[in-house]
């Protein structure tokens, strides 16, 4: 179950870290169905975690706030006003439990790529990420619909100022860029980052601990020492990635719904 | 060496990792964040915009008050400075009619004066008059027979016809008077 455990002594090799490592065929209670894998539970478990810590923190919310209400406040208050009130404007109330929801759940999977226990960015398979995608374009698409009705086709499909001899270029250009490549483009580079972030460590980890253990070669120890070492920099790194890819989602997916309710100037 | 799981391997198109390697992982997510999606909705947000709506309002009351108490500062300043000029302004009025009063007092009391002054002039004057009056009448009746005596000495005869005697007086009496009148 431990992806990056060390070859056996009858393969003897060095097995690579690969896209196998992100592979999980083995449900983690025995009996379930072979998708109850361990990304699943770990979604679960995110999902659970941003539920109940949510809800923890807006019991009993006082004008003063305590520490504990305070640093809840200052996360709320990063996803309300400088994600959903700056890009919104004065939309954003509307779209700000998704946005909130979107990131919590987002940055809790990718800091899973760091935590113990877990040691993998649930993003880092891709799956999820289409789902997360697919319903930012539901979002987007469906706030587009909901403001302009049909019309919202055409405000889409054809921008201003553009000669009618180009039409004919322009809207499937447009269609292209607005309902294909944006979902797909949200969840490729989600998924991505998780995935090269995961392999990076991975490789770290691995080859280190697999030169570190190699049998009469001090140099080979002494490297792989320095790149375990150095996996955890990279760990730290991952930390950074994961909040970052969490916060570049939410931010598109806010920017995406701003264009759709956006008025024609 | 990579064996690749995967439905699309058999058409020849291997997407690699980007495949979800079990499509629930999709459905999963979606499930999921849309379970996130409600309690944000129903729970935490309205949770957190209540407080600071609470919060923004508390402000609010407070700026409000201070305004008030601001506002009602100035209208007592107002009122107080109102007061003040308007008590100088009857002040000055009282200040004034006190000073109208004084002189028109002044100015009755002299016209009363010269009232009066004229008035014992004139009864001095009238008191004169008859006096002297009185005085030329007894005057003429005696100077008649000083006058007549005086002749009668002189002339050294006595006059016995008196009705002659005051002719004469009366004419030069006259003739006195009209010398009299012309200087």
């Amino acid at each position: 179950m431990i992806p990056w455990a060390l070859p056996t002594e009858g393969g003897g090799g060095y097995t690579p870290p690969s896209v196998n490592d992100f592979i999980f065929d083995v449900p983690v209670i025995p009996g379930t169905p072979v998708w109850m894998n361990k990304p699943f539970w770990q979604a679960v478990i995110g999902a659970l975690l941003v539920v109940g810590l949510w809800w923890l923190a807006s019991r009993r919310l006082k004008l003063k706030p305590s520490k504990g209400q305070f640093f809840a406040e200052y996360i709320y208050e990063f996803v309300r006003n400088g994600i959903a009130r700056d890009i919104l404007h004065q939309d954003y109330k509307k779209f700000l439990p998704y946005l909130l929801g979107l990131f919590s759940f987002l940055l809790i999977n990718n800091w899973f790529g760091e935590f113990f226990v877990f040691m993998l960015p649930t993003f880092s398979n891709v799956g999820f990420a289409y789902g997360l995608a697919f319903l930012s374009w539901c979002v987007y698409v469906g706030a587009g619909f909901h403001k302009f009705g049909i019309g919202f086709l055409k405000k889409a499909l054809i921008p201003e100022g553009v000669p009618w001899y180009l039409l004919w270029l322009i809207i499937p250009l447009e269609f292209l860029a607005t309902f294909v490549t944006r979902p797909v483009t949200l969840a490729l580079r989600l998924f991505a980052n998780m995935f090269a972030g995961h392999l990076v460590v991975l490789v770290f980890v691995v080859g280190g601990s697999f030169l570190l253990t190699y049998a009469g070669n001090p140099v080979f120890n002494v490297s792989g020492a320095v790149s375990v070492l150095f996996s955890f920099a990279i760990l730290f790194l991952e930390l950074f990635i994961g909040a970052l890819q969490a916060y570049i989602f939410t931010v598109l997916t806010a920017q995406y719904v701003s264009t759709s309710v956006a008025e024609a100037h | 060496m990579v064996p690749v799981a995967g439905a699309l391997l058999e058409s020849g198109i291997d997407l690699g990792p980007l495949l979800p390697h079990h499509l629930s992982e999709v459905i999963v997510g979606i499930i999921l964040m849309l379970l996130v999606f409600l309690v944000m909705w129903k729970a935490v947000v309205p949770a957190f915009e209540k407080l600071y709506d609470e919060r923004y309002q508390r402000i609010e009351g407070g700026l409000n008050r201070a305004e008030q108490a601001e506002a009602e500062a100035k209208a007592a300043l107002a009122e107080y400075n109102e007061q003040l000029s308007s008590a100088r302004e009857e002040a000055a009025k009282i200040r004034e009619e006190a000073k109208n009063a004084g002189a028109q007092l002044l100015a009755e009391a002299r016209e009363k004066a010269t009232k009066e002054s004229d008035r014992i002039l004139a009864s001095g004057r009238a008191q004169l008059e008859a006096e002297r009056t009185q005085l030329m009448t007894e005057l003429r009746g005696e100077i008649g027979g000083l006058a007549t005596t005086l002749a009668g000495k002189i002339v050294g005869e006595s006059l016995a016809d008196d009705e002659r005697a005051n002719r004469t007086v009366d004419r030069f009496l006259d003739e006195l008077e009209a010398a009299g009148k012309t200087r």
